[in-house]
Parts: C-alpha cells; structure tokens; sequence
C-alpha cells in the first residue's frame, strides 16, 4: 500500500486509486471501498457512483483543470492532482487555484511521482497530502516540512508574503 | 546595495543545509542521477565536459569588494585560480569538486552570496544595465526593482518547474543597456498617466534557436501591482507552456502559438483574480528596498577638472581609454568606467583571483567599495571622481586592465563553448582570439568604431549572437565546426535580430570574412555613421557580394 502523509503524520489510506482505464464494472467487482476516480469516470459514471454503497473522491492528471469538475466541488472530501513526473509543474499552479479561486477546503493529495525533494513547494501551494512515491522514506518526507523556516512569497498557509511581515 | 536581515540570512543558512543533504544523499545513492538534477542545477551546478561547473548569483550585476574578495578565495581554493562573467551578469567557476560545492556555498553564504536558482527550469537571476543609479539618461533606479523581484522569485513554490528556464530584465534607461526586450520578461520604468511611474511589462521575448523580440502584454501597471502581474504571466505559462519538447517549451513559443489577444487575455483574466491580493506591494515595502540604493557620499564636484584635461592633453593612451571606457555620470564631476575583460588570448569574460582581488582593492579606493558586471562580460566602477580618471587608469594598466577597447569590435561576448560546455556545437573562444589578434592595432580598431561582435557556440545563444552587429554562431556540420555569421542584430532600444549572411565558414576563415565586412563598411559609411547604421542604410548585397564574390 502506498504511503500517505497527511496533515503532518504518517496515515493509513482509506482511499482506493482508479486508473484512467477503469469502468465502472469494478465498483461492482469490490463493493463498499471508498474509490479516488479519475475527472472522466466522476464525469461520466454519475449514476454508478450514486448507487454503490461506498465513497467518492476525484483526481485530476496535470492537464486538466479542477474547473472541469463543476458545482460539486465543494462536496468532494478529497482532489488528488497528479504528478506523471515529478518535473511536471503545473499541478501546483492547480492546486493554488483549488484554493486561492475556488476557496476548496478538503483535502489535496499529490499523487505518482511524489519525491521528499518536492514537499515543501507542494505544502506552500495548498496541497495537505502526500501519497508519497513507494520508495521514499517516510520520516525524511516528514522532515521536509522544515526544509525552511520561512519564505518571501504569499502561500496558502501564511497568505501574507515576508514583506507584510518584516 | 541590498543588504540582508535576519530573514535573508535564515534562508539561505536552509538553503545550504538543504543542498548539502541532497548531495551526501546523492553522493551515497539515496538520489538517482535523473532526482537530483533539478535540485543541483537550482543551486547552479552544470556537470559540464571536464568538471561540474557552478554558476554564482549575482543579483542584477552588483558585487561588494568584500564579495569580490570572497570569489578570489574560492576561484584560489576550490577552482584554478580563474573565474568567468556571464553574459547574465553572474560568475562561473568552470573546476569545482562535486563534493566541495556544499562547502563554496557555505562560504558564499557568508557574504550574503549564493547559486540559487542560477540555472534549471526556474525563475532566473533578474538582470538590470550596468549604470542603474548613474545613468543621466535614468527614470527612476531600476535596482530596488530588481531586488523586489529577487525575493518574490527565489524559492517560489509554484515556479520551481516550470517548462523551461525563465529570464527576466529590468531597464530604468532611455537607453537600453541590459538587452530587455529578448528576456522572456521585459520589465520598462515609464511613467504613466499623472507622471507617476510605473511598468511596461513586455513577454516573449528570447534568443536561443527560436530568437523573438517581447510583445507587450501590460502597457503601464502601477508599482504596487508589479508582483501580481508577473505571477499572472508566470501562472498562464506553468499551466499551458508546451512540456513535450524542450525546444519549444519557452514562453516565447506560448506566446507565438497562442496568438497575443489569446495569451494577454488569459493574463489579464489570471491578474484580475489576483490584482489587489497579499502580493501587492506596500509603500513600505518600495521604500525599504529603495533605502538600500541611496546615492552613496559624494563630494561636491564639477565636470572636466583641470587635471583631466592635462592628462588627457599629455596621454594619448589615456586619451583614448577615457573616449571609450569612460561614461557620463548623472552627479557632476564623477565618471562611470569599464574595466575591459576582453584582453586578447584570454577567454572574454575570464578573470583571476589576483585581478578579483585587484578589483576589489581599485573598487574600495574609486568607487565606494562596489562594482557592477556588464551583460557585456566587462566590470564597471561606476562612481569614479573625474580628478582621479588618470590614477585609476595608471592603476588599471599595471595590473593589465586598461584595454581600451570597451564597445569596440574586440570587446566581443563570447560563450565558454565547445572548450567547456556539453552543449556546444563549436568552439567560440578560438574564434573571439583569432579576431582579436587580427584587429590588434588599437588605431583601425578605433577607426572602426562602435560595433558589437557576439559568439556564441550553439544555437542555446548564450553569446546573444543574434543580436550582434555582427554575430557568430558555431554549427556542427558532420561532426566538422563551422562558422555562421549575421549582420544587424541590437540589443539597444532599436533591438533588432541579425540576418543570416549566407553559408557556414571554416574556423581559419572568419578573421579574413571579418576583414571584408569591415572593408564593405568602410567604403560605403556616411561621415559618423556606425556599421550598425551603414549595414541599415545600404541593406545586406555588398557585405555578401563581397564575401561570397568568386576569385575569377
């Protein structure tokens, strides 16, 4: 099971990642899981999921925008934005629009190429989960929260940028 | 210039911890090759063609003698003994150890110095002309700017992946010294409406194989609202830059295949969301950064003192070192000077830990312990007392600096090329030695006059051969270097890019193609007129009848 860091602290995860290729024949398959679905599926299977006994979250590759998702923004529990490799950038452009634009207040979880190097731009950028990549440690990610004690620019946890500040 | 408080310094103490964690993990093979290559080139190492190299910030050309003093140290200890200037006003040292370069920055740190965000997909050092707070020609300093759009840019969290590397210029001047219009950001102090003043902002702009000339996006935005609109151009490029082939990942590309009405109203609809948010600057804030660029102590003066005219009198070779090195200062009695890194056999740009160390002396004793490195690989002591041109001048040429020949041809740009570089196609050093030997009588070179020669050793442009009066640019021809020139290329405020003369040359070549472009110019130049002018006025078909005529 990949790791997930959440809030600070190392969680189990209570949800279960579908990839782009699934349908919704495997929500009969597993009954009763909690599923993180791609932007097309949640688009497209809106009666499957209302009748499976189990909960919905959405995941978004990098590019595709949380504006796609419409309305229902605000009742989905979990946005996973996706990281195909870890030198793809635009995920955190999205994530600061989920919660500088759209004012999103669940949760958001980096997803694949998750790498400790990353973690501390992806938390200034809103992102509150880290489904950390297999073969990275848990506790040096943990310690990436620390990689500085402060920072020049706006972010989401501390909107005011140094120079409000100094 | 901008000195740190306690939150600058903090930074960068993480910041050292930080990379040199990511090294020791590196170094014991915790971080693969491909995982740690973004983080090193954020910290400005190159694994180059016969060491790493490491490429030093600094922030809009501006170095204290105690950093030069710093550099000397560390081109002593951990390099050969020699740095290079880079046509982004920054320095490299081309032979440090992997494993020291925790260290270098430790030291670097000490002096408020660092290699941040030197290289990478990230947000570049920000560049300014090298007269910024001397100029006569001046709006308003370009500096505190510059220093406002270091601290928002360094360590951005939503910027440190972006398509492709990212390059911004600042310019104050009527005249445009700092190549502005081709940085992939342009920014312009204009004054707007009721006189205050403000920014043109310009995007798109860059050399490289696809060169392009920035399209404004903003036509004026008041101060306060500069870092928003940045982060506005900034955001629509990391979202819709192209990410599948890096050569045409620059925003320049986004720019051309969007269509300006689409991209600037992406922009403007990005801005309108955050215009007015936390990021807009504060009076306070302006004020702070431009208490740090105050005028430093100078002494009540007036233009042309007596000894200067005597000794220009007296002196040719002074005489003419001051036509060409010597620049008009805004406080009467003070001259800016350029101190010419172009001596012939020498790499442009090279520059020892001795003439460091001798620059940072001439820089405590002339010019308020500060000196400035030109886009143009030169040094400049800007605050000169015009009374002491001579003494300095005497100073400079025992210790081998007062080539005279700042903006003439052998004042050329030249990247390290295919001597150092993994990039390059071709060599570009040899090229810029075997012309400087050719036009070694200082009498035709200054019968020449103004002209920029820029060399670069791959179409990555390094050299701004593009905008060249004339330009070399190396290509490799069946794994054979070869030579192609263009003429007409600026990067002053009439920027415009170079036009391909015809076909490549043989390296033994250029210096005798070279001699018959300056012969065509010659025989066909008004009285006054430059060979940027005469090559606008007559047009392309001499130089190249001239050049390409068979001997028959």
């Amino acid at each position: 099971m990949p790791k997930l860091i959440k809030n600070g602290q190392i969680e189990e995860d209570r949800w279960t990642l579908l990839k782009e290729a699934s349908g919704p024949e495997v929500l009969q398959a597993v009954p009763g899981k909690n599923f993180l679905v791609p932007l097309q599926f949640w688009q497209r299977y809106a009666d499957e999921m209302a009748s499976y006994a189990g909960e919905f979250a959405v995941w978004l590759d990098s590019d595709e925008r949380a504006e796609e998702i419409g309305d229902e923004l605000h009742s989905i529990p979990v946005i996973a934005l996706n990281f195909p490799v870890f030198t793809d950038g635009r995920s955190y452009s999205n994530a600061r629009e989920l919660r500088e634009r759209f004012g999103y207040r669940g949760e958001i979880r980096a997803l694949g190429d998750v790498l400790r190097d990353q973690i501390y731009y992806l938390s200034r950028c809103g992102f509150d989960a880290f489904a950390i990549r297999y073969d990275q440690d848990p506790e040096a990610c943990l310690r990436a929260f620390e990689d500085f004690r402060d920072s020049y620019q706006s972010s989401i946890a501390e909107p005011d940028p140094l120079f409000r500040r100094r | 210039m901008y000195h740190y408080d306690q939150y600058d310094q903090q930074m960068l103490t993480d910041r050292v911890a930080q990379f040199r964690d990511q090294t020791d993990r590196y170094l014991a093979g915790k971080l693969s090759e491909q995982e740690f290559l973004p983080l090193r080139l954020q910290n400005g190492l190159y694994v180059q063609r016969l060491a790493p190299m490491l490429r030093i910030a600094v922030p809009y050309g501006l170095l204290s003698s105690q950093q030069l003093r710093k550099l000397a140290f560390i081109a002593r200890h951990f390099d050969k003994g020699y740095g290079h200037f880079t046509t982004r006003q920054n320095i490299q040292f081309n032979w440090p150890a992997l494993e020291d370069v925790p260290d270098i920055l430790a030291h670097l740190a000490e002096v408020e110095m660092h290699a941040i965000q030197t290289s990478g997909n990230c947000i570049r050092n920000t560049t300014t002309d090298q007269f910024a707070g001397v100029a006569r020609d001046e709006l308003e300093d370009s500096r505190p700017y510059c220093e406002i759009i270091r601290q928002w840019s360094t360590f951005h969290p939503e910027f440190a992946y972006l398509p492709r590397k990212f390059k911004i210029a600042v310019c104050g001047t009527r005249v445009d010294q700092a190549a502005t219009q081709v940085h992939d950001i342009g920014v312009f102090l204009v004054a707007g409406p009721d006189q205050a003043v403000g920014f043109r902002i310009l995007a798109g702009g860059g050399l490289g194989r696809t060169p392009v000339i920035g399209q404004e996006i903003f036509e004026f935005v008041e101060k306060r609202d500069l870092l928003t609109a940045l982060e506005a151009i900034l955001r629509v490029y990391n979202r819709e830059g192209r990410r599948d082939n890096k050569y045409k990942a620059r925003i320049k590309i986004l720019v051309r295949e969007s269509g300006l009405d689409d991209f600037r109203g992406k922009v403007m609809a990005e801005w309108a969301r955050i215009r007015g948010g936390p990021q807009t600057l504060t009076d306070a804030e302006i004020e702070r950064c431009r208490a740090y660029f105050v005028d430093p102590p100078y002494l009540s003066l007036s233009d042309e003192p007596d000894a200067l005219g005597q000794a220009l009198a007296d002196n040719f070779l002074f005489a003419s070192w001051y036509q060409h090195n010597v620049h008009a200062h805004k406080k009467p009695g003070y001259a800016s000077v350029t101190v010419a890194f172009k001596e012939t056999g020498v790499a442009p740009g090279d520059v020892t830990d001795v003439q460091l160390e001798v620059l940072a002396q001439l820089a405590d004793e002339f010019s308020f312990g500060e000196v400035r490195i030109s886009h143009r690989q030169n040094v400049v002591l800007a605050d000169v007392e015009q009374q002491r041109l001579f003494d300095l001048w005497q100073r400079l040429s025992s210790d081998a600096l007062a080539s005279s020949n700042h903006g003439l041809l052998t004042d050329a740009i030249c990247c390290p090329g295919g001597d150092f570089c993994a990039l390059a196609n071709a060599k570009s050093i040899p090229i810029a030695e075997a012309i400087q030997r050719k036009f070694n009588d200082p009498d035709e070179l200054h019968g020449i006059g103004e002209l920029s020669l820029n060399i670069s050793g791959c179409m990555n442009a390094c050299g701004h051969h593009h905008v060249g009066n004339i330009g070399v640019l190396g290509v490799d021809k069946k794994g054979e270097e070869f030579y192609q020139l263009s003429l007409g290329g600026s990067s002053r405020n009439d920027a415009s890019l170079g036009k391909i003369l015809g076909p490549a040359f043989a390296q033994e070549d250029i210096p005798e193609v070279i001699g018959k472009l300056l012969a065509v110019y010659r025989a066909h130049r008004d009285p006054g007129e430059s060979f940027l002018e005469t090559y606008r006025r007559i047009g392309m078909a001499p130089y190249k009848e001239q050049v390409y005529a068979k001997a028959d």
